[in-house]
């Protein structure tokens, strides 16, 4: 066993986890953070991508040792402060960025590093970064929208308004 | 996946001595070797980290060359050669995605040297030279065969330097559901020679083309490569995605775009 400690949205956490263990197990299964989804479990989908030292990782393909002294977000840790959907998850909302919810988690922990990155994409480089997110529902392009949206570029409203 | 345990030393000495264990595996990143212990297709009884070695990581200017750490992310490695080196930095941009390219580093990608791997390519091409913990290893003899590499029981991978060319470029044909190259070359032009070094393609893993190396050398144009047959299909990868003989095509098609771009 392997003692770990780490930040998880903003407050420390510790706990004991086998070499085994995966993050996505840690968040979801000890820290019952299950906003974060595994799709495939196989770094195929991005369902449970979440930020780790700033950067967008698979949790299903970290393991929970290696989050030893790590600064964690998760999907629970991006709402404002009073608890309302921040910027980017409204845009979801808004331009109908998901149906089923199941790939959204992912999604807008990759939507959010993409803009750290990269503050104003074109819709191009949104796609492209996207490669590592795969949604069955949506076909993308309200995704897109939501990601223009939210990086306060113009979009054409969505059609069903 | 079975339990194993788990160390994650400070230092290159620390690694070397946690190796040593029967059955202990270097784990440096992951993004391969989590997907192939969940299948149970590797099973160490040991997993030992390099991700938290300080002296493993980063980017600096080494003489006319460039160090990497071996346990440097392709998301650090695309971002600190953007202006020292632009072709490398584009293959590190394009390796999986966002979330693959913060984790996996270019130590694990050579030392595991997948046949479609887009590191082995760029470093054979950049006159690379693999740093291990006991030795330096010309990329030329360092890349062996199929996930087959000079590297030891227990040797690590500290860090890979290559040569800046005059001009180089990354050619990749990519397969979108894996987003490894189907196949992908690596030009590099330098004073006196040019590289071309071919991933994805060959049953025995990254190779150099020499043909196009001599054609290129004597004529620097993406029409010199007209001129040469395509490399022997019987030796390239067959699968559901593409014979042989498509491989080999695509190995001229990627190394007359990689000229032209440059
Ligand atoms: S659950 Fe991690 S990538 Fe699909
Ligand atoms: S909204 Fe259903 S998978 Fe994306």
């Amino acid at each position: 066993m392997n003692r770990i400690e780490l930040k998880v949205n903003g407050k420390t956490v510790s706990g004991e986890v086998e070499g085994r263990t995966l993050l996505v197990d840690f968040l979801r299964q000890t820290l019952r953070l299950t906003g974060t989804h595994v799709g495939c479990d196989t770094s195929q989908c991005g369902a449970c991508t979440i930020h780790m030292n700033g950067m967008p990782v698979k949790s299903c393909s970290v393991l929970a040792a290696e989050a030893d002294g790590a600064e964690v977000t998760t999907i629970e840790g991006m709402a404002n402060a009073d608890g309302s959907l921040n910027t980017m998850q409204q845009a979801f909302q808004d331009f109908h960025g998901l149906q089923c919810g199941f790939c959204t988690p992912g999604m807008v922990m990759a939507a959010t590093a993409l803009l750290r990155e990269n503050p104003k994409p074109s819709e191009g480089e949104i796609r492209h970064y996207l490669e590592g997110n795969i949604c069955r529902c949506t076909g993308y392009h309200n995704i897109v929208k939501a990601i223009q949206a939210a990086s306060g570029q113009d979009v054409t409203p969505v059609a069903a308004e | 996946m079975y339990d194993f345990e788990f160390e994650r030393p400070r230092s290159i000495a620390d690694a070397v001595k946690a190796l040593k264990t029967e059955e202990a595996i270097a784990f440096s990143g992951g993004q391969t070797l989590m997907p192939t212990m969940k299948q149970r297709l590797a099973m160490p009884s040991k997993v030992v980290s390099l991700t938290a070695i300080e002296e493993m990581r980063g980017v600096r200017q080494d003489g006319s060359g460039i160090w990497i750490g071996g346990a440097t992310t392709h998301a650090t490695v695309a971002r600190e050669t953007k202006d020292s080196y632009p072709a490398l930095s584009s293959l590190a941009a394009r390796i999986g995605d966002p979330a693959v390219r913060a984790r996996g580093t270019i130590g694990g990608s050579v030392a595991n040297n997948d046949p479609s791997a887009c590191y082995p390519a760029g470093v054979l091409a950049s006159r690379g030279v693999i740093v291990t913990d006991r030795r330096e290893i010309p990329a030329d003899d360092f890349f062996e065969g199929m996930f087959m590499t000079a590297l030891e029981e227990g040797e690590i991978v500290t860090a890979v330097k290559v040569e800046v060319p005059e001009t180089a470029h990354y050619a990749k044909f990519i397969q979108p559901a894996s987003r490894f190259p189907l196949t992908a070359v690596f030009v590099a032009k330098y004073g006196d020679g040019v590289r071309v070094a071919v991933t994805g393609a060959s049953e025995s893993g990254v190779f150099r083309w020499t043909e196009a190396e001599d054609a290129l050398s004597g004529d620097w144009s993406a029409d010199a490569v007209d001129g040469l047959s395509a490399p022997d299909g019987s030796d390239m990868i067959s699968d559901l995605h593409g014979t042989g003989d498509y491989r080999a095509h695509l190995v001229k098609v990627m190394t007359k775009r990689a000229v032209a771009a440059c």
